[in-house]
């Protein structure tokens, strides 16, 4: 068991170490990196979108319901939906969201690649692999996803005030109250540093799965699965240690 | 020229390459020969340096290519083209994208000049005007060639071809054997190809090695095949009853 973690685990430092490598093209890597962009970018914003507003929605109602009888202010509801969003739920929740999305499809894509032979065609012509197939993916998403960690985190907020302020849970001048308060600008900076950390992660463990499948379309869909499930796992794990580092 | 020395390769406990010597010519079709499983592909990959070989060592010209580092390995692969058994074609890429994809990751080349050299293979193959058409909307036999431009397109000083006429029908695979035979002939090519078609080997076999579980069981040139008493030679190449009285006929007629 701890052989295989070691194994795998100095297989993924190789390829990561291969992969930073000058282009041979500055060019041919532009055009995959945009490519890439899009792909993680524009392709995932309706899936965040659609996901940050219910979370948002879902965290203002649940608030209400537990501060109802209570002391505690109503316009906390606010202040707490924005904090929960931006220090866990929109870095977290998103990412986990895009490892399903993007780390299945980065490791289909280059398994795929693998096995039809293009990965070892490309090796032929003199081409790096490991840098041409992965560097783009990985720059494209610590650039992308955090800005779609931030576009989350603000549906979210607006999320929270769509399902308790026309709901009546609470007035409009108390959320944004809430919103406004005790706000700490640290908080944000928190965010987009998990938000790059996850990006790294899902993009680099989805390619590794990818870059190494071996057999056929049963092995392919494994590995696919696998790069979801231990992208979100190494999330989780990372999400925890950035917490106690951030928090010290 | 391309000499192997010694090659052994092992998986996990299966030794699948035993001791193989022998030297791939210069403008010359070298054939790799065998029953499936006898290491044919996992020779030409050590060829290619896609595998490290267990012990032995390739020598391109009078490189050690087995003790290369990386950089070094992807020099020599400026030089070395590989026509693929599915012929790998980029499914997302256009025709002339794929021909294309070697000259814009390598070369400074200008546009015009690039479209040139894609349009020059093209020809080349006899596929003129497919540039715009994906690779799923051409058939076998034109992915092939496609495959076979693309390998050119940086005009190698070795090509290699993994079962090259593999799924093709027998005219097809004629035209396919006689394109990569005058191609190497043209460029003085180290051409080294990977079949089991038998038509290959008695129309462009010019050295031909024969693997027999592991070993090099024959060497030599199409024209010493009919003749030769070697029984691992004549069991592969005459299988079949018909071609053992084909055989017998050609060599009662003298």
């Amino acid at each position: 068991m701890s052989f295989n973690f070691l194994y795998h685990f100095g297989r993924y430092l190789l390829m990561l170490r291969s992969s930073i490598a000058r282009p041979e093209r500055f060019s041919m890597y532009w055009k995959e990196t945009m490519r890439q962009m899009n792909d993680i970018g524009v392709g995932s914003i309706i899936i965040v979108v659609l996901i940050a507003v219910f979370i948002g929605a879902v965290t203002a109602v649940q608030f209400a319901y537990q501060l109802q009888d209570s002391f505690v202010p109503k316009y906390y509801i606010g202040y707490i939906v924005r904090d929960s969003t931006i220090i866990e739920l929109a870095p977290t929740i998103t990412c986990l969201v895009l490892a399903g999305k993007v780390g299945s499809n980065i490791a289909a894509e280059i398994g795929g690649m693998r096995q039809k032979e293009h990965i070892d065609a490309m090796e032929i012509m003199g081409v790096n692999t490991a840098a041409y197939l992965i560097m783009p993916k990985v720059i494209a998403a610590v650039i992308v996803i955090p800005l779609l960690v931030g576009i989350a985190c603000f549906v979210g907020i607006m999320g929270g005030y769509v399902a308790s302020v026309p709901t009546g849970l609470i007035t409009d001048a108390e959320y944004i109250r809430g919103v406004r308060s005790f706000f700490e600008p640290y908080y944000v900076f928190m965010m987009f540093v998990k938000a790059v950390v996850f990006a790294f992660i899902l993009t680099t463990v989805s390619a590794y799965q990818g870059y190494h499948v071996k057999g056929g379309s049963i092995e392919l869909g494994q590995a696919s699965t696998q790069a979801v499930v231990y992208s979100d796992i190494l999330i989780l794990l990372a999400d925890y240690l950035i917490a106690i580092l951030l928090t010290q | 020229m391309i000499r192997t020395e010694n090659i052994f390769k092992s998986f996990a406990d299966t030794e699948v390459l035993k001791g193989i010597s022998h030297t791939f010519e210069s403008g010359k079709t070298n054939l790799i020969i065998g029953r499936s499983g006898a290491g044919k592909t996992v020779l030409l990959k050590i060829l290619v340096g896609l595998l490290q070989p267990s012990e032995g060592t390739v020598w391109y010209h009078n490189v050690n290519f087995s003790q290369l580092d990386k950089k070094q390995i992807r020099a020599i692969r400026m030089e070395v083209g590989m026509l693929f058994q599915g012929s790998a074609l980029f499914d997302s890429m256009t025709i002339e994208e794929n021909i294309r994809f070697p000259l814009d990751m390598f070369t400074k080349k200008t546009r015009k000049e690039k479209l040139d050299r894609v349009n020059y293979c093209l020809d080349r193959v006899d596929l003129n005007g497919v540039n715009n058409k994906f690779p799923s909307e051409v058939s076998g036999g034109m992915q092939k060639r496609v495959g076979i431009a693309r390998s050119i397109v940086l005009e190698p000083k070795y090509l290699f071809c993994d079962e090259p006429n593999s799924g093709l029908d027998p005219k097809t695979s004629i035209v396919i054997d006689e394109l990569i035979k005058s191609i190497t002939m043209e460029n003085n090519i180290t051409t080294v190809i990977n079949t089991h078609d038998m038509n290959s080997v008695m129309e462009i076999g010019e050295n031909i090695a024969l693997l027999y579980k592991g070993e090099l069981a024959w060497t030599g040139h199409k024209d010493e095949v009919l003749d030769s008493d070697n029984q691992i030679l004549q069991d592969f190449i005459f299988a079949s009853p018909f071609l053992q009285r084909l055989r017998k006929a050609a060599l009662t007629k003298g």
